[in-house]
């Protein structure tokens, strides 16, 4: 093996000296004359490398072995906009075509049929999740696809600059979305919640005016309570406003009522649920669907249905002049690559689960949620439910004890029993949110359970030892 | 189907319906575990105002239905595991597998983004070790991980920009953008607030340093460069770009997407950049996946890290690793700190090239575009005379009065085995036809590549319907793309539905 020979790069040294007697230069360096002489690096840079593929195994498994493993070294109930599911073993090994995985945009219809078919029926798998009739590829995630769903509303009302927004909306959805605005002309108000822990809805009625462009409302919400999306879609109407569903748990989209059936304008949320990995944030894949008649308003990609030249059903890229290679600066976004094989898992995914299985799924979260919201209330004295609304999966816990004390005596039981909500709400410092789904089986909520019932005795001992 | 001779014969795969087509009632393709809890009543728990009906929509179909689907649709994809993929300015490059092995371990892939820190260590090192390999390589200051893609990356870097500004009590309302650039920059100057002043390309296809001077004034933030250019040329006069920009109290952001071009053999961080954005999918393999996930990691010169966008790792003195917020941060672009597996990827690729390797794959990139000009010049009208780095761009000039554009060209492409490269881009050469071979391509391939243009650019000549109604050979013919526009059929829907409408 020749010190430049390497797997990834087929030229050879023989290919190198008839390659470069072609070109008609001496060596390779002649080749990037372009570069001032100032800027160019007389030696390689200092990284690491190249390593063998054993030794890579070795250098990221060190890295695993310093993580803390749910569902292996710990049990997790952690939510807050990121859902461990069980993933079929068929997924991963569709994901692994190449045909599927080494491809880029289809750009040219005629070699991409296979992207552009998946594409399509992605869009069409979340139109009728959503109950709305148009759904684009794809978004990057939920939080930028909410900031881009506000924005989508400024181009629609023009005239218009104040988004209405609930609280219950994931906290960093909301603060990807200032990021977003923060240049433009373009007010976020912000409405609290009521004694259920859904969007106070009288508040909401009185933030909007003839200047508002939207209402947005999360259900589930980041405290896990159900809200009736009527309540933004009625708020938007007022005002003749747009109302926008956000979703973070797609998985509730099989048990709950449409954003579409209940006269919602826009549907956005983040599709990980859909057989995408927590994988410590990303890639997950966003998902926006909207009415007809904005659709050519909505930002990143479509896909529609043509006829090839012979007649033949076949799909392309369409709508192209809302988009950033055509428009340039007068696109609807600046959006290119997005999540397209995220978009594929989902597919696949639901595709998997179909109308029996995504429903029964559904169901199956619901029950142990509730289950384990009603243990965890009755094992651990001092504990109690936060909010009484309804929930999916996920529910707000209060602590008589500091919540990061509690936690700190779960994990050592070997649960990480939820997310604390004080960092993002002050108010609620004495709350966190516990998660259950079809990856928490009967021994991890056993486990959870009995921790919070020794966590109540030993906080009672220790407060007896005058603490 | 009509009788053309040069079709290939139907395979019936060829026209997999769609899933909803395919649907048989009382099929699943999932074995779900049982509840394992006493289950109540749903009304009990979800009032039923609150609940959907049936999802009947949804398609039911077994395991076995849903692998020979997806299998079969795949089949019409044309992937770079095929052969060469030259889309210009994608830099579509083969994709390592172990990359895809590493990232799949459950250590990594299973770990939630809102576990405790402590218990999180390993994902937090691998992100301050990326970090660090991309600060060497770019010679910037500091690198975020946080932005999703190249176009969040760069809406952040121009964001850092506005926001430097405002810290210095000033709003200034200009981006200077040649009109070689990509769409995405226009695109995020216009959502940072910002108007944009198109720079015009001398006969290099480079940017003039009168063009800037004349540009240039108080109202100027800064200058959105991609290097080398979309023409595959060197901008060599970025050191006294940067140098004017800074003298004016303005910031020069760089588009990464090419940055394969140059990595290891020169750093943004010398030549002036304030900020750049790469594209881990491009320069550093991560899969392109049918259009995305990719990460596009933003970096930053001292002049705008205070800025940069979601957090930073940050290793303290006991060797322990914490996630924090920049003191003047753009603030989060979206939920969670980054697209992890994405970066494990690229961490993963970095170090099995090492520094040497990188360079070198700077190297042959641009050897093979090199060779590749080479080989067409005379064939295709090379569009400017300026030394090609990565990429080379030709236009339709030799086609010209043919009657076959640089459209039925790419077409044709497909039927000699080859992916098309990018057409009508850059803007400012005539049917452009922009090609990237990438340093993963052997002579063999190119060779073959080259034949294969050589032979249409004479079919041109020869017989020019047998390109014009190219593609032959495809799994799909030509696609009416303005019929998809002019109708809109962006869904399935029911045969019953369809036919209400």
């Amino acid at each position: 093996m020749g010190s430049d020979s390497h797997r990834y790069l087929p030229t050879g040294s023989l290919d190198l000296e008839e390659m470069l007697e072609a070109i008609g230069v001496a060596s390779v360096d002649d080749l990037f004359s372009t570069l001032p002489a100032a800027v160019r690096l007389t030696e390689p840079p200092a990284v690491e490398g190249p390593l063998s593929d054993q030794e890579l195994r070795r250098f990221f498994r060190g890295l695993a072995s310093r993580n803390l493993t749910p569902g292996e070294d710990v049990a997790a109930f952690l939510g807050g906009g990121a859902y461990r599911h069980e993933t079929p073993a068929s997924l991963d090994h569709l994901l692994y075509r190449a045909e599927f995985f080494s491809v880029y945009t289809p750009y040219q219809p005629e070699v991409s049929q296979g992207t552009l078919q998946a594409i399509f029926e992605f869009q069409t798998l979340i139109s009728m999740l959503t109950g709305l009739p148009v759904a684009n590829a794809s978004m990057y995630d939920g939080a930028s696809g909410f900031a881009e769903a506000v924005l989508m509303t400024d181009r629609v009302k023009r005239k218009r600059h104040k988004a209405v927004v609930s609280r219950g909306i994931h906290p960093e959805y909301r603060a990807t979305l200032e990021s977003y605005v923060q240049n433009l002309d373009l007010e976020v108000v912000e409405v609290g919640w009521d004694e259920q822990g859904r969007t106070d809805a009288a508040a909401l009625e009185r933030a909007v005016d003839d200047d508002t462009l939207c209402v947005a409302v999360q259900s589930p919400n980041h405290f896990g309570v159900i809200e009736p999306w009527e309540v933004a879609a009625r708020a938007a109407s007022s005002c003749d406003a747009l109302s926008i569903a956000v979703v973070t748990e797609a998985l509730s989209l099989a048990m709950l009522r449409t954003p579409g059936d209940a006269g919602c304008d826009i549907a956005v949320g983040e599709g990980q649920s859909f057989g995408l990995p927590v994988g410590f944030g990303g890639p997950y894949v966003g998902f926006l669907a909207t009415r007809d008649e904005f659709k050519r308003a909505i930002p990143g990609r479509l896909v529609g249905e043509t006829v090839d030249a012979e007649g033949r059903r076949a799909w392309v890229l369409t709508l192209a002049t809302r988009e950033q290679h055509i428009r340039r600066e007068k696109a609807t976004s600046n959006i290119c690559t997005n999540q397209s094989l995220c978009a594929l898992a989902a597919t696949i995914y639901l595709a998997l689960h179909g109308r029996v299985g995504l429903a029964r799924l559904a169901e199956i979260n619901v029950q142990r949620a509730a289950t384990v919201r009603r243990r965890l209330f009755e094992a651990g004295d001092g504990l109690e439910a936060a909010f009484r609304g309804p929930i999916f999966n996920e529910f707000a816990v209060r602590s008589a004890r500091p919540v990061d004390e509690v936690l700190a005596e779960m994990r050592e039981a070997g649960v990480l029993a939820g997310v604390p909500l004080g960092p993002d709400y002050p108010e609620l410092e004495d709350c966190w949110i516990t998660a259950v789904t079809e990856c928490n089986p009967p021994e991890e909520i056993d486990r959870l359970a009995a921790a919070a019932a020794r966590m109540a005795r030993t906080g009672t001992v220790e407060t007896g030892a005058g603490r | 189907m009509t009788d053309r001779p040069s079709t290939t014969p139907e395979i019936a795969w060829r026209n997999e319906p769609l899933l909803f087509e395919r649907s048989r009632p009382g099929r699943v393709g999932v074995m779900l575990p049982p509840s394992g809890v006493e289950e109540r009543p749903l009304d009990e728990l979800i009032p039923a105002e609150l609940r959907r009906g049936d999802l009947e929509e949804l398609p039911e179909l077994s395991e076995v239905d849903v692998i020979r689907h997806f299998t079969r649709i795949s089949r019409k994809n044309y992937a770079i595991d095929l052969g060469l993929y030259p889309l210009g300015s994608c830099t579509m490059k083969h994709n390592p597998r172990i990359n895809e092995e590493v990232v799949r371990y459950p250590g990594l892939s299973q770990i939630h983004p809102y576990q405790p820190e402590e218990t999180v260590q390993g994902c937090l090192e691998l992100m301050w070790h990326l970090e660090r390999v991309l600060v060497e390589l770019t010679g910037m200051q500091r690198v975020s991980l946080h932005p999703s893609a190249g176009a969040q990356g760069e809406l952040a870097g121009v964001l850092m920009i506005r926001k430097a500004l405002e810290a210095r009590g000033e709003n200034r309302r200009y981006l200077l953008i040649p009109d070689s650039a990509h769409g995405t920059n226009p695109a995020s100057a216009y959502m940072a607030g910002f108007q944009v002043k198109e720079l015009v390309s001398n006969d290099r296809g480079t940017i003039d340093l009168e063009e800037v001077v004349r540009e240039m004034s108080d109202e100027v933030a800064g200058a959105m460069i991609t290097v080398p250019n979309t023409l595959g040329v060197f901008e060599d006069q970025i050191v006294e770009i940067a140098d004017m920009l800074h003298e004016k109290g303005a910031f020069l952001y760089c588009d990464g997407a090419n940055f394969n071009a140059y990595v290891g053999k020169a750093r943004p961080g010398q030549m002036g950049v304030d900020v750049l954005h790469m594209n881990l999918h491009k320069t550093f393999t991560t899969p392109h996946g049918g259009g995305g996930p990719g990460a596009g990691p933003v970096a930053a010169s001292h002049r705008l890290a205070d800025h940069l966008p979601g957090s930073l790792v940050e290793r303290a003195e006991d060797g322990t690793f914490r996630l924090r917020t920049p003191s003047d941060s753009i603030g989060r672009l979206r939920s969670f700190s980054s697209q992890f597996g994405i970066l494990t990827r690229a961490l993963c690729y970095i170090l099995s090239m090492g520094g040497r390797g990188l360079a070198q794959v700077a190297e042959n990139a641009v050897l093979n575009a090199n060779y590749l000009r080479k080989a067409l010049e005379g064939t295709y009208h090379l569009a400017h005379e300026t030394p090609s780095l990565h990429e080379v761009v030709f236009s339709d000039r030799t086609l010209a009065d043919t009657g076959v554009t640089t459209l039925d060209v790419a077409k044709r492409l497909m039927d000699y085995g080859f992916h098309p490269p990018t057409i009508y881009f850059p803007l400012i050469v005539h049917g452009a036809l922009m090609i990237e071979p990438t340093e993963t391509e052997g002579k063999e391939e190119l060779d073959a590549f080259v034949a294969a243009m050589k032979a249409i650019a004479r079919e041109a000549r020869e017989s020019p319907e047998l390109v014009r109604e190219a593609p032959h050979e495809t799994p799909v013919r030509r696609c009416d793309e303005a019929r998809a526009a002019r109708q809109p059929v962006l869904r399935w829907w029911p045969a019953e539905e369809e036919a209400a409408e």
